[in-house]
């Protein structure tokens, strides 16, 4: 800047204004007009997170029956759950893959997954892929009277088995 | 206005009022037509600019958009079967009811009582599976004639999501039956919106930061496919994504038409054969300056700096070649409808998964990759796919070849080299994975991290990509690059979809034909 412009006598109404006070304020009604609609919206986008689960309750009581072998899987009707007993220790395992939520059959050696093709040991460790962790062992209790409470909302680490 | 000394007729007023009361059909025929009737080049041209509806069009089209080899028609045909599904969905809505058990009765109403219901299902599901098909299509006639390049950049952006919508309504529409198919089906997406967890379980944040939860748990509304995911499902089927579908494709024509028509190549004139002996150019000269409809006109117009001669007026031409393309699509959904039921099978069961659980036709590819890992194969290499399918015009800035079959470095050659590699790509990984399974069968215990970033899917990924770089070096060119991708791509998706369909049985095991299927 060695040449300072000239300031003109008169300045043309087309010259810029020093302080563009119109611009300021209409950049603040637009960006609070345009904030408060995202805000609006962003606290709109809450409604389709569920506060409450809609499901039905994940704790069920259950007799076992007495001819339960041990190592053999119950499967009590409507659930997915499968429970094993032996002796007085109970522990049960959810047949749900966690995969991709396919419901897992009780074989010989452990579960199948009929959708991809997981295979799990009898204590539901994955051996064959594309599972990427073995099956949640579930939370049991004694219920009395021989029956046994079931939470397949509550994990528990496994190998926990419960004596009743 | 009657009564009024400008009328023809004079008289009493009473006989003024007869004769205008017997004109009434004829004046209203003509007040239906701003501008008159439409009986000359120049009426109809006219009528094309004026009318609502038809202002969409150009008033003139070029001869080289008008070429079947241009387009096929396919995005026409897209267009087609969604307004067929638009026209039945709403019908079929009168009967639908979206909640759990009733839906698989009332489905079965629809297919066993309801007049005409039967046909206007099949048909329906006919026009969703067209229009996978031609969307698909359509994308890959844009690609290969480099049609995305300067000025359409934006346009082919656009497309790109209108495909994940095409599959988003497809699939919405999937669980509406209440079958076993639809419900297998949709815990299966749902699982897959909620395998971001399998990377964040690896990484052992899932505590803290779970986005596959939250994603399933918004699309389902819960924490298992119920009644909650029936209604989210049916809403976003007939209302959320036909409107965001309706507004992206609005924005995909209006920018077909700003973008200066369909790409075609600078020496088009060259190209085309002389015009056909009763075809009339309405200029018999280059015009001195251009007229107001193509100065809003961006680009090669019509009009701008070339002589209009290759064009012809889009009524009728173009509204022919359009009718005729939404009278064979029409035509292709009946005739399958006729012979091909959509399936129902027996009402959902949360507790016996069908076997094999497979999704629709076009994400058969996919459930092929997620049966090694849920992430990548699902969302992953989907994502980076589309994404670097959104960039290429950003990519290839070009400007040989457009508007040309395989235009550009390499060409059909390329495309044909390309799609080789692809297939034999594909088709090795496939083998290996089929015959010796993956890692986790050679290393029981390893780590899942590695498995996500080391499946069949990411492998042929990689695969891919080292060819379309080797093709960008060797024929210096990244429109060749990106021809070699896509060709090989399509290798892919065809390949994985065709084992997906037809070569997958129970427990997901290969077998050569669903006759060796084990009993179940």
């Amino acid at each position: 800047m060695s040449q300072e412009p000239k300031p003109s006598a008169t300045p043309s109404r087309l010259d810029p204004e020093l302080t563009a006070r119109r611009d300021f304020l209409g950049t603040a009604a637009t960006t609070l007009a345009c904030g408060t609609c995202g805000f609006a919206l962003l606290g709109s986008a809450r409604l389709p997170k569920v506060a409450v689960l809609p499901s039905a309750s994940k704790k069920f009581k259950v007799v076992l029956p007495p001819s339960l072998l041990p190592g053999q899987p119950f499967v009590p009707p409507g659930r997915s759950v499968a429970i094993f007993k032996d002796g007085d220790s109970v522990h049960a395992i959810s047949t749900i893959c966690t995969h991709l939520g396919c419901v897992v059959k009780p074989v010989e050696s452990g579960f199948d997954c009929p959708c991809h093709g997981s295979r799990f040991a009898a204590n539901g460790d994955v051996v064959r892929g594309p599972a990427p962790k073995a099956l949640a062992w579930l939370s049991v209790s004694s219920a009395g009277g021989g029956a046994v409470l079931v939470d397949e909302g509550k994990v528990v680490p496994a190998g926990t088995k419960v004596s009743v | 206005m009657s009564g009024l000394p400008t009328e023809t007729d004079g008289g009493p007023a009473l006989g003024r009022f007869a004769d205008n009361l017997k004109r009434i059909p004829r004046r209203f025929l003509e007040t239906m037509f701003r501008g008159g009737r439409p009986d000359s080049d120049r009426g109809r041209s006219n009528f094309v600019f004026q009318n609502v509806f038809l202002h969409l069009h150009s008033v003139r089209t070029h001869r080289w958009s008008l070429k079947w080899s241009t387009t096929w028609g396919l995005g026409m045909i897209t267009l087609g079967s969604f307004l067929v599904t638009v026209v039945t969905g709403v019908l079929l809505m009168f009967y639908y009811k979206p909640y759990p058990d009733v839906a698989y009765q009332s489905i079965k109403d629809i297919h066993f009582v309801v007049p005409t219901g039967h046909f206007l299902r099949n048909i329906h599901r006919w026009a969703a599976n067209i229009m996978v098909v031609g969307v698909l299509l359509h994308m890959a006639r844009v690609f290969f004639t480099a049609s995305y390049r300067k000025p359409r950049e934006f346009n082919w952006v656009i497309g790109m999501l209108l495909l994940p919508v095409t599959l988003g309504l497809s699939f919405t529409g999937y669980l509406l039956p209440w079958d076993q198919l639809a419900y297998w089906a949709i815990t299966i997406g749902a699982n897959i919106a909620q395998s971001p967890r399998e990377v964040t379980d690896a990484l052992g944040i899932t505590q803290q930061f779970d986005p596959g939860g939250l994603q399933k748990l918004i699309l389902l509304g819960s924490d298992e496919v119920g009644e909650e995911a029936l209604i989210r499902f049916y809403l976003l089927h007939v209302l959320i994504l036909p409107l965001v579908l309706c507004f992206l494709v609005a924005v995909h024509f209006w920018r077909v038409r700003k973008d200066g028509g369909l790409a075609r190549p600078a020496d088009v004139d060259v190209r085309l054969p002389p015009p056909e002996r009763r075809t009339f150019p309405v200029f018999t000269e280059a015009p001195a300056k251009t007229y107001s409809l193509a100065a809003v006109v961006k680009s090669r117009t019509p009009a701008v700096g070339n002589p209009p001669e290759n064009t012809v007026p889009s009524m009728p031409h173009l509204f022919y070649a359009e009718a005729a393309v939404f009278m064979l699509t029409i035509f292709l959904c009946v005739l399958l409808s006729l012979f091909i039921d959509a399936p129902l099978k027996e009402i959902a069961n949360p507790l016996v998964p069908e076997n094999p659980a497979k999704a629709p036709w076009y994400f058969l590819g996919l459930q092929e990759l997620v049966a090694h890992s849920a992430f990548m194969g699902g969302i992953g290499i989907p994502m980076i796919t589309l994404l670097g399918l959104a960039l290429i015009p950003y990519l290839d800035r070009e400007k040989a070849g457009t508007g040309l079959w395989f235009g550009g470095s390499g060409g059909g050659r390329l495309v044909a080299m390309s799609a080789a590699y692809g297939l034999a790509a594909v088709l090795v990984v496939e083998a290996v994975a089929i015959r010796f399974g993956w890692l986790q069968q050679w290393w029981p215990g390893c780590p899942q991290l590695l498995i996500i970033l080391l499946n069949p899917g990411t492998v042929l990924t990689v695969l891919y990509g080292i060819w379309s770089v080797w093709v960008v070096k060797r024929f210096d060119s990244t429109r060749a690059g990106a021809l070699g991708l896509f060709a090989c791509f399509m290798a892919g998706f065809i390949v994985l979809t065709v084992v997906g369909t037809w070569f997958r049985g129970p427990n997901w095991e290969f077998y050569w034909s669903p006759s060796q299927w084990p009993g179940h």
